[in-house]
């Protein structure tokens, strides 16, 4: 199909396109190639290996981090995912009111507060929580993970709720179906792209989440980010690369699976 | 027609949103098997009125009684009332078969009984090849069968069309506009239909009622609606009409003898429970005059000439300076045969003449 005014006619066009592609995926691409490397430095290619890989898949402490980054991040998700579809209906699905602006920001506040305040604050009151209680469990990184995640979780979610046609529940309705079973056959299957969206970003924020973590987790909690960050005050080898390039891949997989369901759903 | 016990009685219904009253007071009653519209121009209230019998939305004051119990409080899924969406509203992520089905569905039927009932719904609206379709997949036509039969499915007590036709192109209306009487008649249902289009209140409706600023302002058959519009917008809304100022000279009965402004004085049907004195409004429609050769009830200049294929509309400019037009029909290879200037006189057909409330 001929579209006269495409900005693929403009000149220069693909140049720009391979130059942000390239930028983009350059380093991760260096870093995968140099996961494999057979060497000892992050600097000098020597050869094509899965030392590194062995070495961090035999490293414990890696191990148990990576196991803990798994177990935090899809509960937290879930969680997070949960909270927010619920609070996206509750602020679409609603003649507006005063106030409601206010919500949906207090809701948002994880996105404009820096992390780093967040960070300070729970460690402040989780503290005390720990001294009053004597829980030192994975409970508070769950718990902080859930509440940075939901506005994640959120934005999807809403803006699928805000393009679907109201008339479709409002039929449903009309049909016999009591509120639960509208939310059940109506609601759920046409906002599910949107839900799996928000947890797929969900997922991944608290992942890769550093900060919060760093401050409140417990003495030995160390997740996949933390204890790679603690290992650059020590020397710095390509079993980082390789940590790297399995987190990568994590990360591929749950968007391409993400993908794959939504294709299925429409 | 209207049987012993309506189907749907409104008493004194009003609601208001903020400020606006979007119903002020309406009071209407629907006969068992009736093909009932309400008609009038956005804003009138229509739609807020087939909103509350849905139960979508709900009353500020008055009652809505369906077969004599009182509905108006009542969530819409438990009303025996269904509704024909204005864009459909048909579930995209289900075939046209689970479409159809929903409703009996949600009311706990079997299985074996939904299937029957979804053949049977698909034969009435002749779309048998499409039941496992998606709904993405279907015309506009076939989306508004879709709709008609999944509202007809549970077999309703009322169905309710909100502007069904008014996404469609003029053809597809027409045909739909047969297809919905045919449906109306062999499923004996009561249907509601709101539209603002009066060609498809004339032609579809056993009874229509007349909205404007939230009340009804007439109810009749569209035969009385037409011939005998009890007030001025009622005239003006449906057809084409000519206002005629002018002065009551003497009342006989259910006729007075207006003097009109333009000269001459007319003979015209009085409303039922009208008694003016002094000035008044005399209507005619454009086809209930004609042209006479001399004598007549009023004369004018010939100002216009317009053909319309079926006919010709003539507009005829008065001594007290209005427009009067004037329509006659065609006639094969026939040709008019006065100029613009021409003087002209005009006859009204017996019984066309009627003095409107303002």
């Amino acid at each position: 199909m001929a579209r006269p005014h495409s900005v693929r006619h403009q000149r220069g066009f693909t140049f720009v396109a391979l130059l942000c592609f390239f930028l983009l995926y350059l380093p991760m691409a260096t870093m995968v190639v140099f996961a494999f490397n057979a060497g000892n430095t992050l600097g000098d290619l020597d050869g094509f290996s899965l030392r590194w890989f062995r070495a961090a898949w035999q490293n414990d402490q890696i191990v148990e981090a990576l196991l803990r980054s798994l177990t935090v991040a899809p509960v937290a998700a879930c969680l997070a995912t949960v909270a927010a579809t619920m609070a996206a209906l509750a602020t679409t699905r609603t003649t507006p009111y005063r106030g409601l602006a206010a919500k949906v920001a207090f809701l948002n506040q994880p996105l404009v507060v820096p992390e780093i305040v967040t960070a300070v604050a729970l460690l402040v009151v989780f503290a005390r929580i720990k001294v009053w209680t004597g829980y030192t469990g994975l409970g508070y990184l769950i718990a902080a993970h859930t509440a940075f995640c939901i506005p994640f979780a959120y934005l999807p979610i809403r803006a699928r709720l805000e393009t679907m046609d109201l008339s479709l529940e409002r039929a449903a309705a009309d049909l016999y179906a009591r509120p639960w079973a509208v939310f059940r056959w109506i609601t759920l299957p046409l906002l599910w792209p949107g839900i799996l969206a928000g947890f797929m970003l969900a997922f991944v924020v608290s992942l890769d989440d550093v900060v919060i973590t760093e401050f409140i987790k417990s003495a030995g909690q160390e997740t996949l980010p933390t204890y790679m960050l603690g290992q650059l005050r020590r020397n710095v080898t390509p079993e980082m690369n390789a940590i790297s390039t399995v987190f990568l891949a994590i990360s591929v997989a749950v968007v391409s699976l993400f993908f794959l369901l939504n294709r299925k759903k429409t | 027609m209207a049987a012993a016990a309506p189907a749907i009685e409104v008493l004194d219904l009003a609601k208001s949103f903020g400020e606006a009253r979007a119903l002020d007071g309406v009071s209407v009653s629907i006969g068992e098997n009736e093909f009932f519209t309400l008609l009038g121009p956005s804003g009138c209230g229509k739609t807020t009125l087939l909103r509350m019998i849905a139960g979508f939305d709900f009353p500020d004051a008055g009652e809505i009684r369906l077969h004599g119990r009182d509905i108006a409080g009542q969530p819409p899924f438990a009303r025996p009332v269904n509704t024909v969406f204005q864009n459909y509203a048909l579930f995209p992520h289900m075939t046209v078969a689970q479409n159809i089905g929903f409703g009996l569905e949600m009311q706990g039927k079997r299985h074996t009984e939904i299937a029957a009932r979804v053949d049977a719904m698909l034969a009435l609206v002749r779309m048998e090849a499409l039941r496992e379709r998606r709904t993405s997949q279907l015309s506009g036509g076939q989306q508004q069968r879709v709709a008609l039969a999944r509202a007809l499915a549970p077999q309703p007590r009322v169905l309710l069309l909100d502007e069904p036709l008014s996404a469609l192109d003029l053809k597809l209306r027409k045909e739909m506009q047969g297809e919905l009487k045919r449906l109306q008649l062999e499923t004996g249902i009561t249907f509601i239909f709101v539209t603002h289009d009066q060609e498809e209140a004339l032609t579809m409706s056993d009874r229509v009622a007349v909205m404007s600023g939230g009340r009804i302002l007439q109810v009749g058959t569209p035969r009385e609606i037409y011939d005998s519009p009890r007030d001025r917008f009622v005239a003006d809304f449906i057809g084409e009409a000519n206002f005629l100022a002018g002065e009551i000279a003497g009342i006989e009965g259910q006729h007075a003898r207006v003097r009109l402004a333009a000269g001459g004085t007319v003979e015209a049907g009085l409303p039922a429970g009208l008694a003016p004195n002094g000035r008044a409004t005399v209507f005619v429609r454009p086809e209930h005059a004609e042209l006479r050769a001399d004598g007549g009830d009023f004369r004018g200049k010939l100002d216009r000439v317009v053909y319309f294929g079926t006919d010709t509309h003539l507009h005829i400019r008065l001594a007290d300076g209005s427009d009067f037009v004037l329509r006659q029909q065609n006639s094969p290879g026939g040709h008019f045969g006065l100029d613009p200037g021409a003087e002209v006189a005009v006859a009204f057909k017996p019984g066309a003449a009627r003095v409107l409330r303002d």
